[in-house]
């Protein structure tokens, strides 16, 4: 398989310096990354679509906008985005004009979006190439990409575990060097966790940080989109590129935005110094019962590491983070259920018509197009939003929401930095461990989904593997905070720079060059 | 906390217009009652004072001018359309009769 020492290797930063030297081309490099992708997915299946000849398309304008920067001198070079002309994968409900959307859903399939979605043409704009559209769970709902109406992704740590969800799809194609960087969504864990299982970097900015407009909606008060990365400067770079006001979503926010995230420190010892003198709480209520031992000694040692480094560490209470589950799905299926009643059959996507009447066809088309996670969902949903159960549920979730919200508030007004803990309360899990139980999958974002419920960022960083498998340590900041939170985060992987667990790659990327490698979806019929 | 009977889920999947086989109806009966079980927890807490939070980052409404432009041409709205006639969305008959 082409390329195995080459381009593909390098963080984003990495290359970016080679193209700008002129070592190489935005072409090459887009080339490089889609050979690897076409030739090691066919045993992860972390896309949906490949789309070779845009993708060549943006890498060439790309290079030229870069040879006529050259040409105009050191400032128009210096003006171009740290990002111009590196590979990026969006996650499959991110509108890309023209191309096919799915969301992860048969009633998408075939669906092509007929305009660009915001963050699509801020990529765009600082010259940055889409590759593709990964795999997702469908509609965004889980947590391990097993959801996929086109079946699941695989984890290059071990291809008969999960990547993690919903952005499964995303973290695998990163963590397994078919794409420096990626977009997905996060509504309760969608970017954390995955980022946690597949040893990668990955962010939930604050509610308000990105436009959503053109992303496939799931649960409206919540969802917000973010990076993916191999390390924090290129994670924090990519969040630069998608971040700040449009008008076309009334709730993304006129905040500004970090220049910080552009201008992380490349030295780990500079980037370490940063610590001396701040202020992290640890949760107690994060070390949830069930947690893998591993995880939890991996998160403390950590935790004792960046004490090493100069900071301030306090075990802190949010004492509501139990009530965390409940109110978010109550909150979040109420929402989708209101989100997802546009798929109708009339406008776009999966369609049925037995003819009777217009109610009928509704009720073939919703109940054949949607998957079993969506239909529960959906279910509840409604059912909570139903008559007399409003106060009862949604309004008493909305309470509790106000409880959980303001448990990080006083934290953070106390002087907090961050808040430090793990992402997931376990490492990858096989494929169908957790499928049979709705409510043991949706643990498995118990220490995320509190920091959707408050709108706050989180960040997903690794700190280290229990029994071979990615550990991700979590970092949870009031809301605005993306810039020190990447600071933190970057400050954490220069403490750690020497550590050995950072010089593990995924086990089973040699597997994924190999020929005749079933599909995740074969190899889990097959057992 | 509330249950719900066969007849429930049956009824809910009618407003969510789902149409749902006797399995999934079966199965789902189980699985959003397991669900229902842990919202019982949320009646541990009183929360008679307490506000509700509908959006996290208090932002007054955003209000931009009212100015026309352009929408997106309908060959492309009408690009993805399942069933179409022209510049019609086909839709079977809403009210009774021919």
């Amino acid at each position: 398989m082409a390329d195995l020492q080459g381009l593909t290797q390098l963080f984003a930063h990495e290359m970016a310096a080679r193209l700008r030297s002129g070592e190489t081309t935005a072409r090459e490099i887009a080339e490089a990354h889609l050979a690897r992708a076409h030739a090691t997915d066919h045993g992860l299946h972390a896309w949906l679509t490949i789309d070779d000849e845009r993708a060549l398309a943006e890498a060439d304008a790309a290079d030229a906008t870069l040879a006529g920067a050259r040409a105009e001198g050191p400032d128009a070079l210096a003006a171009l985005h740290p990002l111009h002309g590196m590979p990026v994968a969006l996650k499959d409900l991110v509108s890309v004009k023209g191309g096919q959307c799915t969301a992860g859903s048969r009633i998408l399939e075939g669906y092509r979006a007929p305009y660009d979605a915001h963050i699509t043409e801020r990529l765009r704009a600082v010259g940055v190439v889409i590759l593709g559209k990964t795999n997702m769970d469908e509609f965004a709902m889980g947590s391990s990409c097993e959801h996929s109406a086109f079946g699941p992704t695989a984890n290059p740590w071990d291809l008969e575990r999960v990547p993690g969800g919903s952005s499964g799809g995303s973290a695998a194609s990163v963590a397994a060097f078919q794409t420096p960087l990626s977009i997905g969504t996060d509504t309760g864990g969608s970017i954390r966790q995955p980022a946690a299982l597949c040893g990668i970097v990955g962010m939930k900015p604050t509610y308000g940080r990105v436009s959503r407009y053109g992303i496939v909606a799931f649960a409206s008060s919540l969802d917000q989109i973010g990076p993916f990365a191999r390390d924090v400067r290129d994670a924090a770079a990519l969040l630069h590129a998608v971040s700040g006001r449009d008008e076309r979503d009334s709730t993304s926010a006129p905040e500004p935005v970090a220049e910080d995230l552009v201008n992380l420190p490349a030295s780990d010892d500079e980037a370490a110094s940063w610590l001396r003198g701040k202020r992290f709480g640890v949760p107690r209520e994060y070390f949830v019962e069930g947690m893998e031992p591993g995880v939890a000694a991996a998160i403390r040692t950590a935790v004792a590491d960046l004490e090493r480094a100069g900071a301030t560490v306090e075990e802190v209470s949010l004492p509501h983070t139990d009530y965390g589950l409940a109110s978010y799905y109550i909150v979040a299926p109420a929402e989708a259920s209101a989100n997802l009643a546009r798929y109708d059959g009339v406008r776009f996507g999966h369609a049925v018509t037995d003819g009777a009447d217009y109610l009928a066809d509704y009720l073939v088309t919703r109940g054949s197009g949607f998957g079993p996670e969506v239909k529960r969902r959906v279910m509840l949903g409604t059912y909570a939003l139903s008559a007399g159960y409003y106060d009862a549920f949604y309004l008493k979730a909305l309470k509790v929401r106000t409880l959980i919200k303001r448990d990080f508030d006083v934290l953070f007004d106390a002087g907090f930095d961050a808040l430090v803990g793990p992402t997931s309360p376990d490492v990858a899990f096989r494929f169908g461990a957790k499928l049979a139980d709705p409510v043991k999958m949706y643990l498995s974002d118990a220490c995320t989904l509190p920091v959707n419920m408050a709108g706050l960022p989180g960040i997903s960083i690794p700190c280290g593997l229990s029994e071979g498998l990615p550990v991700g340590l979590q970092l949870i900041g009031p809301a605005w905070s993306e810039g020190v939170l990447m600071r933190a985060a970057r400050a954490y992987e220069g403490v750690t720079a020497s550590a050995d667990w950072r010089r593990v790659r995924p086990h089973d990327l040699a597997k994924l060059a190999g020929a005749g490698l079933p599909t995740p979806a074969e190899r889990i019929a097959s057992r | 906390m509330a249950s719900l009977t066969r007849a429930d889920v049956e009824h809910v999947a009618y407003l969510a217009r789902l149409g749902l086989a006797e399995a999934e109806l079966a199965r789902l009966e189980g699985q959003l009652n397991h669900i229902l079980d842990q919202y019982a927890k949320l009646a541990e807490l009183d929360t008679d004072a307490i506000p509700p939070t509908a959006q996290t980052i208090e932002l007054e409404n955003i209000l931009r001018d009212d100015v026309a432009r352009p929408s997106l041409p309908a060959e492309d709205v009408l690009a993805n359309a399942p069933h179409r006639d022209g510049e019609f969305f086909v839709v079977p008959a809403i009210l009774g009769g021919e």
